[in-house]
């Protein structure tokens, strides 16, 4: 064994029983094979567990020259107990899109963690970043340089900067998705290098690709700017795999009932009554598609991936400002382009995102995310920044109180009125 | 229109071996911008593709779940694709990753990938090498006796919980993070390997408000909470922020600037407005002086029926029924049975291809408290921005346990 120093973690060690991969047990080994640093950090995961409280400092600026993120300081409030974690700062690197990996890369990647850090990672953080965990500053430079000479890689984003742009798996395995999701995440993250390293933005950006509607990264919850896939024309349909799925030799829903028997599949119940604008009917035996009527949730395309397919004239729905609740509360993105095209060199969406960083830079507040700007100066204030048309796809309903801000140009006249003319008419 | 980036085709350096000695030779402290390369962004994606996926880019057909964990995509060319879906902590170790890329070595051409949820994935092009990787993966267990790579993740089932970073490496959170995803994910284990569920339940896991984990979309969210104001710290707080920032940052104006006498001296300093606080904690967030975490005020509180997804109904944010629970390291055991009670009264209860949000609005909210057993409390009524739009406006409602003893 290795010289390292294993502390007493009764609480933590619970946590090597029950079936799901026991992270303790992951770094335990590791620390037991020679890094020091994960059994610190075991170590003070357990007095967490004790004192029911974080022993991790706030903050500490620290970072690689010429950029403003990709680096997080974090120190340990009782280095002497844990001095292998007293410095245990985090990179961010950013992660090629939909995390496919070579072997080869990851070994490397390993390799040069091992050198220069403790060991452990995030894979990956919750924007998509590979987070390399615990190192100290003399290192940060240093990895930097073994990352971007050694592995062609550069840091992710952290502060107030466009965030890792990430999207879904889209066309590499997915039948459903409308959009190359890779592609388009790769082209904005070289475009927006400047953006992602150096914080010049109010708060952070994010950008997020889901291929389809069933939005597999999130990217309506989560990202200022939603790119997902949908298409203009009709659902393909294959009727003789309809046919499968009444008789039986097809699984509904690919199989993902498996499970339990929840009867025959009845496509009356299980598709067509459950679409949510009823635009699907039978004729004869043959399913019917009233496409116009279609608001494209993707269900009865879930249901009978053999059978119905998205349609071919492709292309993205952008919705922007979504974000978690701090601070004026969740937000869900709105929609603002219902359609546009997303192919290279993607000008016309790029032309969209610089009316509405434009805007941002100028008037939001500090740490205000784009959404908390959208609420704070309107929706139609935003429509006329990003030069959009107001559509009603925007809303679930039209507004139900009267309080128009209606400008002096949109008034017979404007405002400027003559008071001794309208005294003339009207006695005070 | 990439290709000059050096990340364009990463091969070359990739075949030669790490070299540590490199970076003294390249960077000079004394001149930090001599030799540095930047901007140059993520590899290209496609040069880690399988060959597989490679070939059939954009072609894929459809898909199905052949059991459990595992999908076979079929496309258009009449290749398949095997996948295998395992779960993962994703707070793992270096050799955690080298035994994924051995493992991608032998049944993989040398490929993996993971997924949103911190899902592992291997990709192979046939059903012989799959059942090989399976039979593989089933025997890799860590000394404690769980699973390195457990096999599921797929169709109608409790996936992998995404989740912050809690104690493990946080300076802000009102809980763990790990720690209680290994508790849940323990006692929901059978849901994660089976597809018996009327649809996918999205469990996530963030350790404070912040939401690095954007938990606020989830069939169920498990979400740390502070329950005690912030402490001001006098001697402390000019010198490590700026005093109109941490005023600022309170989104209810419950923070005012003062002056106080210390040690005879006169400083500036803030006050906080006790009552008005909702303990947000982004004044800690803002200003290190002003810590709110406490061993008996932190604890966790559940919301449900949130979604993402668009299909049959819109994606909907999820909401708190259970505003308080304790932090009980290490298994957590209050938090995994009120998740655990939520999870299989929806699956009693729902109907094939129904959310638990969808579930839970079909019935009324005031049946899935009372189904659930859930005392309903007022800290569930919104008091918050737009708060009136989540009241109930009409008289159409259901008779319920809390109507029962009118």
């Amino acid at each position: 064994m290795a010289d390292v120093k294993k502390h007493d973690t009764p609480m933590v060690d619970d946590l090597k029983s029950g079936p799901w991969p026991s992270f303790v047990d992951d770094i335990e080994q590791k620390g037991l094979a020679g890094k020091q640093a994960c059994l610190d950090l075991l170590g003070q995961l357990e007095l967490s567990f004790k004192h029911k409280e974080t022993h991790w400092k706030h903050g500490g600026i620290v970072g690689v020259f010429g950029y403003g993120g990709g680096v997080i300081g974090r120190y340990s409030d009782v280095p002497d107990k844990f001095p292998s974690i007293a410095h245990f700062h985090t990179m961010r690197v950013n992660q090629p899109a939909s995390k496919f990996y070579s072997s080869a890369f990851l070994r490397k990647l390993c390799d040069i963690w091992d050198y220069r850090g403790s060991g452990m990672t995030n894979f990956h953080g919750s924007t998509g970043d590979m987070v390399l965990l615990g190192t100290t500053t003399d290192q940060l430079e240093p990895t930097f340089y073994d990352l971007t000479y050694q592995m062609s890689c550069d840091l992710g984003g952290s502060g107030s900067n466009l965030r890792t742009p990430s999207c879904c798996v889209g066309k590499a395995r997915c039948e459903w998705s409308c959009l190359d999701t890779q592609q388009i995440c790769y082209d904005l993250t070289q475009e927006y290098q400047d953006e992602l390293h150096r914080p010049a933005f109010p708060y952070k950006f994010k950008f997020k690709v889901s291929g389809c509607p069933n939005d597999c990264v999130a990217a309506i919850a989560r990202s200022c700017c939603s790119i997902i896939g949908t298409w203009k024309d009709d659902i393909r349909i294959d009727q003789e795999a309809v046919k499968a799925y009444v008789g039986g030799e097809l699984k509904p829903n690919a199989g993902a009932h498996s499970g339990r028997d929840w009867g025959a599949f009845d496509l009356q119940k299980e598709v067509i009554d459950l679409c949510p604008t009823g635009c699907m009917y039978m004729y004869g035996d043959e399913l019917k598609i009233n496409n116009r009527e279609c608001t494209r949730c993707m269900h009865c395309i879930n249901v009978m991936p053999e059978a119905l397919r998205p349609g071919t004239d492709t292309g993205a729905t952008i919705l922007c400002g979504a974000k978690a609740p701090i601070l004026e509360g969740a937000q869900m993105s709105t929609l603002a382009i219902p359609f546009i095209r997303m192919e290279p060199p993607f000008d016309e969406f790029k032309d969209f995102v610089d009316k509405i960083w434009d805007w941002w830079m100028e008037e939001g507040k500090n740490r205000e995310r784009f959404g908390e700007l959208i609420q704070r100066e309107s929706i139609q204030e935003f429509l006329r920044r990003a030069e959009l048309k107001p559509i009603p796809q925007m809303v679930k309903e039209p507004r139900s109180n009267p309080y128009v801000f209606w400008s002096a140009e949109e008034v017979p006249g404007g405002w400027e009125r003559d008071i001794k003319e309208f005294r003339a008419r009207h006695a005070a | 229109m990439y290709e000059d980036n050096p990340g364009y085709n990463i091969s070359e350096v990739l075949s030669n071996p790490y070299d540590p000695a490199l970076s003294k030779k390249l960077y000079d402290p004394k001149k930090p911008m001599a030799n540095r390369i930047t901007d140059i962004g993520p590899p290209h994606y496609e040069q880690f593709f399988p060959p597989v996926i490679k070939k059939n880019y954009g072609k894929w057909k459809s898909h199905e779940i052949v059991e459990p964990g595992i999908l076979k995509y079929t496309s258009e060319t009449g290749d398949v694709c095997y996948v295998v879906r395992c779960g993962s902590p994703r707070l793992i170790t270096t050799d955690l990753i080298r035994e994924i890329a051995d493992i991608a070595d032998k049944y993989g051409e040398g490929f993996v990938r993971w997924t949103t949820r911190n899902n592992i994935e291997f990709n192979v092009d046939s059903e012989e090498k799959m059942r090989a990787l399976v039979d593989d993966l089933k025997g890799r267990k860590h000394p404690g006796g769980s699973y390195k790579f457990p096999i599921g993740g797929t169709g109608a089932c409790v996936t992998n919980i995404v989740h912050t970073q809690g104690w493990v490496h946080c300076h802000t959170p009102a809980t763990d993070a790990s720690g209680v995803v290994k508790a849940v994910m323990d006692e929901l284990f059978d849901y994660f390997t089976s597809q018996k569920l009327p649809a996918q339940v999205r469990i996530a896991l963030a350790c404070c408000l912040n939401m690095c984990g954007a938990v606020h979309c989830s069939d169920i969210a498990i979400l740390g909470v502070h329950r005690k104001p912030p402490f001001v710290e006098d001697d402390r707080i000019s010198g490590v922020c700026e005093i109109p920032l941490a005023v600022a940052a309170c989104p209810l104006g419950a923070i005012k600037p003062a002056t106080v006498e210390l040690d005879g001296k006169k400083i500036k300093t803030v006050r906080v407005k006790e009552e008005r606080c909702m303990f947000c904690g982004n004044c800690y967030t803002m200003c290190p002086a002003m810590p709110l975490a406490d061993g008996e005020g932190d604890g966790i509180a559940i919301l449900v029926g949130g979604k993402i997804s668009n299909r049959i109904s819109a994606p909907k944010f999820s909401k708190l029924v259970i505003p308080f629970l304790p932090n009980e390291p290490p298994r957590w055991p209050t938090v995994v049975n009120a998740v655990k009670n939520i999870l299989e009264t929806y699956a009693s209860d729902a109907n094939k291809y129904e959310r638990v949000g969808e579930w839970a609005e079909r019935i009324g909210w005031e049946r899935f408290f009372e189904k659930c057993d859930i005392p309903f409390t007022d800290k569930s009524m919104d008091d918050y921005r737009l708060a009136y739009d989540t009241y109930h406006t009409t008289t159409q409602f259901k008779w319920s346990v809390h109507t029962d003893n009118l």
